[in-house]
């Protein structure tokens, strides 16, 4: 059940770098395996979130477009 | 495992206490921060007032250093453009617009920096020359340091940025 996603950061609607900031909270709320989801509408977070995952050491499980929303889910390892 | 090239350390030196000049600081610092890195910013000149306490009206021990209080208001809400204020209007206009694009104010940065433990230094030479007493600074702040203190983060820094 590794895969779940336990915690949604909503990102919608909010500019740089808030995502990225948002996502960093939420790694630090959850432990080391488990998954996440960053939802944003920032453009800018379409390269910076996998940016930031690569360099943090997580693990990009899915990136998805879906019309003007940006999806990632990442594993915090 | 984080990927070794990433920096680890970055230290900004904030001089400049424009409005448009602080946001980028703190949006760095504050996704600096949320990169893991240990980041420290060091308040000099111009860029200590935005530290100083809102509610504090006058700073300055003397006629000149309340002079020149008066000319640079306490706080991050009263920090003026660097070009085209226009009296205030070129501000209130910046403000309106990044509310409505969601971008996060410079003092809700700060509070974020604050939270995820970035060192902000004021810089204790500018408080002396300014007549700034510690009290006066918003709380929250790290110890007042010195150009050494401040030039030995920069050099264990990857990125260093005078602002």
């Amino acid at each position: 059940m590794a895969d779940d996603v336990i915690k949604v950061v909503d990102a919608k609607g909010l500019s740089c770098p808030m995502p990225v900031l948002l996502a960093r909270r939420a790694v630090d709320e959850v432990e080391a395996g488990n998954v996440i989801r960053i939802e944003a509408t920032d453009a800018g977070s379409k390269s910076d979130i996998p940016s930031w995952t690569k360099d943090m050491g997580y693990e990009m499980l899915d990136s998805e477009i879906d019309g003007p929303v940006y999806t990632f889910t990442i594993r915090k390892t | 495992m984080p990927d070794p090239d990433s920096p680890d350390k970055m230290t900004i030196i904030a001089f400049s206490g424009d409005l448009d000049k602080l946001w980028p600081t703190m949006i760095l610092s504050s996704t600096g921060a949320a990169y893991g890195m240990d980041v420290t910013v060091f308040f000099t000149f111009w860029g200590l007032f935005p530290l100083v306490d809102e509610d504090v009206r006058f700073t300055g021990d003397n006629a000149m250093t309340k002079m020149l209080a008066g000319m640079n208001p306490p706080g991050f809400s009263r920090a003026k453009l660097s070009k085209l204020n226009m009296g205030g209007a070129g501000k209130w206009m910046m403000r309106k617009l990044a509310n409505q694009h969601k971008v996060a104010p410079p003092e809700e940065l700060f509070a974020i920096c604050q939270e995820m433990g970035v060192k902000l230094w004021p810089c204790q030479m500018t408080m002396d020359l300014l007549g700034i007493r510690p009290d006066q600074l918003r709380p929250g702040l790290g110890e007042p340091a010195g150009a050494a203190t401040a030039l030995s983060s920069m050099s264990r820094s990857k990125i260093q940025l005078f602002i």
